[in-house]
């Protein structure tokens, strides 16, 4: 407890259960913690409503109620510099596009980071559902223990700088405890709603959204031989494997998004979730991280996700010399994504990801 | 951990003999001053007590004083309520650029409502220009409204020669001397004001109570709607043991006024004589002879700010950036803004307020901490 009370820990809180969480039990271990609201997105309304300004009143409460000092910081700019002006250019790129990466690597684990460190932290901590290992000097990335919440998908692009510095107090403990462990300690946000969505979008219609920022250009659905089914209101408000929204109607299976063709601003489109079209046997993987700091030279077997709270697959990983990685799958896998992170496990630890670039389709089968 | 409040100028500690005065207005005298029965009759006396006695601190008579929720009730009151009482003489105020958002909030309402209103820019001293205030004035202005010290900068304007310029004018005089009153020394008689606004937690009174002197035949509309307290200027039931408070810290206030201010310019020349020891650059935003005594506001070039109050109050040291309320936010300062643009030194300014209990210890100490946080910042 001695170290732990000259230990000064920075903690993101979001106003949320699980930040609120996470400061209590660093308090609880005896650490020296301070709260911090990072204020990345200004949502103010007509009536200057700002949800931003609800949640820093949470954090008010907690922090409070915990017996801990907080502030708010503003990083409005640099969240607008570094994720959401690449969260516009993938889409506008045609991709999907994964800002809660970026938004660690460059937000949450840097500005915050630098922030926290200028303030005299040793650590900061969040209420992500990951773990962190240090032996040798070496920081590991370790999956949640909570496997339904694990979100070291999120974290693939950190470095062991960052790592270096970092606390997840929740990695070992499961969901439904730190909602109990809340209750107990009768913190103001006990029962707030977990936050869904991208958080600068929220709960709002998301094609709304977007085409404030992007102009939409429609053009046509048509199927893999060229018969035209509809129109579409811009390939960006689509996504691989889709099927709301299309409007296609008549008799069989459901219909799904397929491919797209940006060349001709074209939507493909094909009737069943199971649609040939849809599974690629092999990526290309750009800006690769790893989380060691070494790159491997030769090819390796791992477990792969595609997206966020997908399964493990098997994979096989052959680095390039540019530093890119060509990954194949041991089975066709359904709708992978490009702009989205193929991250890559070894059993419990994460060893990094990169940005799924070109998707190769499997061979028809 | 030793902590240190510098930051009077946010809001002070009840002096507490001013606090000692309040209890029995808590507990004993608690009537309603409107009522007809002893009880009743106790309060009034005692709100009447102090009624006559801050009207006779600031040069005014005993039915020039309306008491008010506190500094900004009383400068919308005497800008909202003049203007809509007076419309028939012309739609026209003056108003500086750097005035607290108290009086230019109201403004902005005025706007909505027709009226036209000329804010002054302030040079890079923060001060308005008599001559600029002259041009602007038209026949229809009907109020100017210049604040005698700055909340953010202590800077105070020419209040005594804008009075003596606006005697040949139909335009009534408005300041707001939230900051100013009890350090700085006010007589509306000779600096021919009209209206004052004042604040009692800014000079050891307690929050949620000030008020505002209007001076004998001038006309306000109300702003509240109820009773008809304070001569119909003020609906809602009077906070006498707030008033009495307000009215204590004052007379203690004035009686050490000299005394305090004399502290606060050794305090002032103490934080920066060891600063320039200790080789931190800052630039001070104001000019001294045009200054409260207890307000500094300096800027620490290439700091980030919200960062610098962040590791001064984890040190211990409660001081301000910009004026209250903004946290959170990168919004430099209007007040700045307007007297340097936007600019390094707008975004990087920290203000130093000295009060009732400050001691050269802790301004010393005050010093180091801030050489040591910012040796830390790499600034």
């Amino acid at each position: 407890m001695a170290d732990n009370a000259n230990t000064r820990v920075v903690v993101g809180m979001s106003g949320g259960v699980d930040s609120s969480v996470t400061a209590h039990l660093l308090k609880e271990q005896g650490y020296e913690v301070i709260g911090i609201f990072m204020k990345n997105w200004d949502d103010t309304d007509d009536s200057g409503m700002c949800t931003a300004t609800e949640d820093y009143n949470d954090v008010i409460r907690v922090c409070n109620q915990i017996g801990i000092p907080y502030f708010a910081v503003n990083f409005e700019k640099e969240y607008w510099d570094k994720v959401f002006t690449y969260f516009l250019e993938e889409y506008k790129a045609g991709r999907t596009p994964n800002p809660d990466v970026m938004c660690n690597k460059e937000i949450k684990f840097k500005a915050f980071l630098d922030h926290a460190l200028a303030l005299g932290a040793d650590y900061v901590a969040t209420g992500h559902y990951a773990q962190v290992s240090r032996e040798n000097g070496q920081v590991k990335l370790l999956r949640g223990l909570d496997q339904n919440k694990d979100q070291t998908y999120f974290l693939n692009a950190l470095s062991q700088e960052q790592l270096q510095k970092v606390m997840f107090p929740l990695g070992d403990i499961e969901k439904p405890r730190v909602r109990e462990i809340a209750k107990e300690a009768a913190l103001a946000t006990a029962d707030k709603k977990d936050s869904t969505g991208i958080c600068f979008i929220g709960e709002r219609n998301f094609k709304e959204f977007l085409s404030q920022y992007l102009p939409a250009q429609k053009g046509n659905m048509e199927t893999m031989d060229g018969e035209i089914k509809g129109t579409h209101d811009g390939l960006m408000y689509y996504t691989l494997g889709q099927r709301q929204g299309l409007g296609i109607g008549g008799s069989g299976e459901p219909w799904f998004v397929v491919d797209k063709d940006l060349d001709r601003n074209v939507l493909i489109v094909g009737q069943g979730f199971h649609h040939p079209q849809l599974y690629s046997e092999a990526l290309t993987a750009v800006d690769v991280n790893w989380i060691s700091g070494k790159a491997p030279e030769e090819a390796f077997t791992c477990t792969a996700k595609f997206r966020y709270r997908q399964e493990d697959h098997p994979v096989t990983v052959i680095p390039q010399k540019d530093g890119s990685l060509e990954v194949s799958f041991e089975d066709p896998e359904r709708a992978v994504t490009p702009g989205q992170y193929v991250v890559f496990y070894h059993e419990r630890e994460c060893l990094g990801g990169g940005t799924i670039d070109q998707v190769k389709k499997a061979a028809a089968v | 951990m030793e902590r240190i409040y510098l930051d009077h100028a946010a809001t002070s500690p009840v002096h507490p003999h001013a606090a000692e005065a309040m209890i029995p207005y808590l507990t004993d005298f608690f009537g309603n001053p409107s009522s007809i029965h002893h009880f009743g009759r106790q309060a009034r006396a005692g709100l009447d007590e102090a009624r006559e006695k801050i009207a006779a601190f600031i040069g005014a008579s005993y039915n020039e004083i309306v008491f008010t929720g506190g500094g900004t009730e009383a400068d919308n009151l005497a800008i909202i309520g003049y203007a809509r009482a007076n419309r028939q003489k012309g739609n026209h105020i003056i108003t500086a650029s750097t005035e607290h958002h108290g009086v230019l909030n109201a403004c902005k309402l005025l706007e909505t409502e027709g009226f036209e209103v000329t804010y002054l820019p302030v040079d890079e001293y923060g001060r308005i220009s008599l001559k600029g205030l002259e041009a602007e004035l038209k026949d229809n202005t009907i109020l100017v409204s210049i604040m005698t010290a700055n909340n953010e900068t202590g800077i105070l304007q020419p209040i005594k020669e804008i009075g003596a310029l606006l005697k040949s004018h139909s335009a009534v005089f408005h300041t707001d001397a939230v900051q100013a009153l009890g350090k700085h020394l006010i007589n509306v008689e000779e600096m021919h004001i009209d209206m004052l606004a004042a604040s009692a937690h800014k000079f050891n009174g307690p929050n949620g109570v000030g008020f505002l002197y209007v001076k004998q035949g001038i006309e306000l509309s109300p702003i509240l709607f109820g009773g008809e307290q304070e001569r119909k200027r003020r609906a809602g039931t009077e906070n006498t043991a707030g008033v009495i408070g307000m009215y204590r810290a004052l007379e203690i206030s004035l009686e050490h006024r000299e005394a305090r201010n004399e502290d606060y310019l050794s305090f002032r020349n103490l934080l920066l004589e060891k600063l320039f020891e200790a080789d931190v650059k800052y630039v001070i935003n104001g000019d001294a002879p045009y200054m409260l005594p207890n307000v500094l506001n300096l800027s620490f070039p290439g700091a980030n700010v919200e960062q610098l109050l962040m590791n001064l109050d984890l040190e211990g040291i409660a001081v301000s950036s910009g004026s209250a309320c903004t946290a959170g936010s990168v919004e430099p300062s209007h007040v700045l803004l307007s007297m340097h643009g936007e600019n390094e030194r707008s975004k990087s300014a920290v203000r130093f307020s000295f009060g009732y209990g400050n001691t050269s210890g802790q301004v010393e100490k005050t010093a180091q901490v801030l050489n040591k946080v910012l040796k830390r910042m790499k600034i």
